[in-house]
């Protein structure tokens, strides 16, 4: 699995210089002017659906992919799709946000030690970073061993997914205060805590939130893949989708897969805007 | 209070003398040397202004004033710890208000928020930014962010006065608004100011006395008491005498760059 992760550089914005980090974010915001670009493309999207749909049809293959308006049916209407698909939602949604919890409790503390020393960063970091790298499908049998294929179990495979995002920019924000701020506050004779509650975790802040944001994006694909691989406790969304999908119920399948990409997307936006409210006043988080 | 300054080879500590530098010299590990045979002295009342091209180590010459370095040879004494240092940008503190901003020296210091109230208020009256307390930084054009920097530092109502080319990044307009502004908070508050700059002009016009460095390694070329009274009419600057001066200094500069 390969996950991207974005860093952003508040540094820029920090030292006064808003130019960059201002042009940055504009780069991918959808403005006013251009919305119905992309709702062209959704209804482009939902006709290329059909399209499909007819055609595994006409091969008498309905089943493998459904109409549009059958997956929308299944997902807010079928009684018997409703009840298995929500209450894994809200099962698979319970392990994303304990197991991103844990990731931000997690990640900040790493990426506060870190900080400390050049030699503490330069130490772990590595690791950081190869647990970025480790393939979650490979180690997800031990995990179950380990910490038992239920609840637990998910919220670990969670964990490794979306911690080096909360690490990586935590570390990269508590680094963004310039040369001449840390100054300032030695002047004063200020202690290494005042100047990290004061200036450092301020200064951190608006990396600390983009970390966040993908942190719960990706806190979301691990419960669902969590779920897959140890598959034992509550079901939650992966194992819906599993069993749908082995059942050949069509609609039910996509619907699942549907509920679950809507939930990536709203955690993704409650997220983006919880930074917003926190440090959108002084930085644009674009 | 005295205005004539003395030359910068006195080695005489007097009361009022607030850095006394005495054969300072730099030399960083990476085997640079920014400052050789450094002698000078600072007193109450003096506003002394170094000028100099630039790597020539003006600025290290401030840091071992404010205890941010410590020179490799030499003495280098400080007889106060009201010091006050204006970087040469704002460094404000962006998600803190003008307000807040101006609080913080006295925050860390562990002041009552009734204290730090009362002097950050006092201190942005003095710079002029009354009205603007809830502003946050970027919603500040440079010279009002350079003036709560400054109010910043007056909250600890500084003896010494260091400033590190403070007004290098605005335009000429603000520039002289706020030589004027300093002069003005110069005159009321009675420290001691010791300034980097590599306005000449700029240089002349604040200051009792100049000091000219040389290029790397930088010591102390020249210096020019600056006979203007104080305060300064802001007209000086068009007068005979000033370009003179400026041309003089202009010319002590050329020679120790070479």
């Amino acid at each position: 699995m390969v996950i991207n992760v974005t860093v952003l550089d508040p540094a820029a914005e920090a030292s006064g210089e808003k130019g960059t980090a201002r042009a940055r974010g504009r780069r991918f915001r959808v403005t006013g002017s251009t919305w119905w670009q992309p709702a062209l493309v959704f209804v482009a999207l939902v006709g290329l659906g059909y399209g499909i749909a007819g055609v595994f049809a006409l091969q008498g293959r309905g089943f493998l992919w459904p109409y549009p308006h059958e997956v929308l049916y299944a997902a807010v209407a079928e009684p018997a799709a409703v009840v298995q698909i929500y209450p894994a939602l809200l099962n698979s949604a319970l392990v994303a946000l304990t197991g991103l919890a844990c990731a931000v409790v997690l990640g900040i503390g790493a990426a506060t030690v870190m900080v400390q020393a050049r030699w503490i960063e330069r130490s772990f970091f590595p690791y950081a970073v190869i647990l970025q790298c480790l393939p979650i499908l490979a180690v997800a049998p031990l995990i179950g061993t380990i910490f038992g294929y239920n609840f637990a179990g998910k919220v670990v495979v969670t964990l490794l997914i979306s911690l080096f995002p909360m690490i990586a920019n935590t570390l990269f924000g508590l680094q963004a205060a310039d040369r001449a701020q840390r100054e300032l506050f030695q002047l004063q004779g200020a202690s290494r805590l005042t100047t990290l509650v004061k200036l450092q975790f301020p200064a951190a802040m608006p990396s600390i939130f983009v970390g966040l944001r993908n942190a719960a994006g990706l806190s979301v694909i691990g419960a669902i893949v969590g779920d897959q691989l140890l598959g034992q406790g509550s079901p939650g969304l992966g194992t819906a989708i599993t069993v749908f999908a082995s059942r050949t119920q069509g609609p039910e399948a996509f619907a699942s897969i549907l509920i679950a990409s809507l939930f990536g997307i709203a955690v993704f936006l409650v997220f983006g805007l919880l930074g917003r409210l926190a440090v959108g006043k002084w930085f644009d988080l674009g | 209070m005295t205005l004539t300054a003395s030359p910068p080879t006195s080695a005489g500590v007097g009361a009022a003398t607030l850095l006394d530098f005495s054969d300072v010299a730099m030399r960083f590990d990476t085997g640079t040397v920014a400052l050789e045979g450094v002698d000078l002295t600072v007193r109450r009342g003096e506003f002394v202004t170094v000028v100099g091209p630039s790597g020539c180590g003006k600025s290290t010459l401030l840091r071992i004033a404010s205890g941010l370095e410590t020179a490799t040879a030499g003495t280098a004494s400080v007889s106060t710890k009201r010091i006050g240092y204006v970087f040469q940008d704002a460094t404000l503190l962006p998600w803190r208000t003008v307000q807040r901003n101006v609080e913080l020296l006295a925050e860390l210091h562990g002041e009552s928020s009734d204290e730090r109230r009362r002097k950050a208020a006092a201190a942005i009256e003095l710079v002029g930014l009354t009205g603007f307390e809830k502003n946050l930084p970027k919603q500040l054009s440079g010279g009002m962010r350079m003036r709560t920097s400054l109010a910043r530092s007056l909250t600890l109502d500084p003896e010494l006065f260091l400033f590190d080319e403070p007004f290098g990044a605005l335009d000429e307009i603000t520039r002289e608004r706020l030589n004027d502004e300093l002069l003005r908070l110069f005159t009321e508050q009675q420290f001691a100011g010791l300034f980097i700059t590599h306005s000449v002009s700029e240089a002349v016009y604040l200051s009792t006395k100049v000091v000219v460095m040389s290029g790397r390694p930088g010591r102390i070329v020249k210096a020019f008491d600056v006979p203007f009274p104080m305060p300064r009419d802001p007209d000086i600057r068009y007068s005979a005498e000033f370009a003179d001066l400026v041309g003089e200094v202009s010319h002590a500069l050329r020679e120790g760059h070479r």
